[in-house]
C-alpha cells in the first residue's frame, strides 16, 4: 500500500519518483489516466492516487471530456520549482546587466577614437 | 541605457545541458572583447555577487584560464579551464572546473564545456551560451550553485527535477 498522502505544497508532492513521471508526461500535453497507467506500467488506483496528491496541491487540473477524464499540468503550481532555476538564471541576468555597463563604456570609448581620426 | 528589457533566458535542453541567451547592445567585437580581456571581465564576472579578484586568460587553443571571486560573504571561488576552440568575435569554447567541489566529486564531474557564440543582429549581438555538463547530477548541481543559502533544505527534494518540469 501506498502511505497516505500528507503531502500539502508542490515542493513535497514533486518529491515522490512515480509523481514526477506522471509530471513528465503530462509536460508533454494533456493526458486520460489511461494513457497513464499505459505509460508507467503501474496500476490504476496507483496512477488515480498520486494524481489525487498532485490535484490537491494544484500541480494538475482536470476537465471531462465525453467518458474521459483529462489531466493536464499547472505551470503556476509549479513555479517555486522553477524558481530553483531562476535563482541560476538570475545570476546570469545579474552579470550580464553588469557587462552591458562594460559595452557601454566600450562603445564610448570606440566612438571617441573615432572622433579624433 | 539597455539594460532593462535583456533579460537571460535560461533553458534547458537535454538533461546535461544549460542554454543561456543574451542579447547585447553592442556589436560583436565588443562583446567577445568584454568577455577575453581579462580586466574586463574582472568588472562584470562578479555579477554584483562580490569581487571578482583574479581573472587569467590565455587565448589560444589549450590555453589556460582561471577566474577566482571573493563573494560578499567571504567565500572564494575559483574555475579554470582550457581553450578548445577559438574563432575571434564568434565563438569560443572551454572547458570550465569548479575547484571547490566537494570531496568525491571527481575532475570529470567537475568539468563542463562551454560554448559561447557572438552572433551579429545590426548592431547587437545575440550571445547563446551552451553549458554541456558530464551528467545530469552535475549539471542540477550547477543550478543549484546559483541558488541562495537557506534553501538547501528544499532543493535535496529537487535534486532530480529540472527537466521534467520545464
Amino acid at each position: 500500500m501506498a502511505r497516505a498522502a500528507t503531502t500539502t505544497d508542490a515542493f513535497n508532492a514533486v518529491a515522490e519518483p512515480r509523481r514526477r513521471e506522471i509530471l513528465d508526461l503530462l509536460a508533454d500535453g494533456e493526458r486520460p489516466v489511461n494513457d497513464l497507467v499505459e505509460l508507467l506500467g503501474i496500476a490504476q488506483p496507483q496512477v488515480s492516487k498520486h494524481l489525487r496528491v498532485l490535484r490537491e496541491v494544484g500541480a494538475v487540473e482536470v476537465r471531462d471530456l465525453g467518458r474521459q477524464r483529462l489531466y493536464r499540468i499547472n505551470v503556476e503550481a509549479l513555479r517555486p520549482i522553477h524558481d530553483w532555476i531562476g535563482n541560476y538564471e538570475r545570476l546570469w541576468s545579474d552579470r550580464f546587466d553588469q557587462l552591458d555597463l562594460v559595452l557601454e563604456d566600450l562603445k564610448a570609448k570606440e566612438q571617441e577614437s573615432v572622433d579624433d581620426e | 541605457m539597455s539594460t532593462t528589457n535583456n533579460k537571460a533566458k535560461l533553458t534547458l535542453p537535454t538533461d546535461e545541458q544549460i542554454l543561456i541567451e543574451r542579447e547585447f547592445d553592442a556589436p560583436p567585437h565588443l562583446v567577445y572583447a568584454a568577455w577575453t580581456t581579462p580586466e574586463l571581465v574582472k568588472r562584470w564576472w562578479h555579477a554584483k555577487r562580490g569581487e571578482v579578484t583574479l581573472v587569467e586568460i590565455d587565448l589560444r587553443v589549450g590555453g589556460r584560464w582561471r577566474y577566482v571571486m571573493v563573494t560578499d560573504d567571504g567565500r572564494e571561488v575559483g574555475f579554470h579551464g582550457q581553450y578548445r576552440e577559438i574563432v575571434p568575435d564568434q565563438r569560443l569554447v572551454s572547458s570550465e572546473s569548479y575547484e571547490g567541489v566537494p570531496e568525491g566529486v571527481s575532475e570529470q564531474d567537475a568539468t563542463t564545456v562551454n560554448t559561447a557564440t557572438f552572433a551579429e543582429a545590426g548592431q547587437r549581438t545575440m550571445v547563446t551560451l551552451l553549458i554541456q555538463a558530464s551528467s545530469k547530477a552535475s549539471r542540477d548541481a550547477i543550478i543549484e550553485s546559483g541558488m541562495e543559502a537557506g534553501l538547501q533544505d528544499a532543493l535535496e527534494l529537487l535534486e532530480q527535477l529540472a527537466a521534467s518540469l520545464r
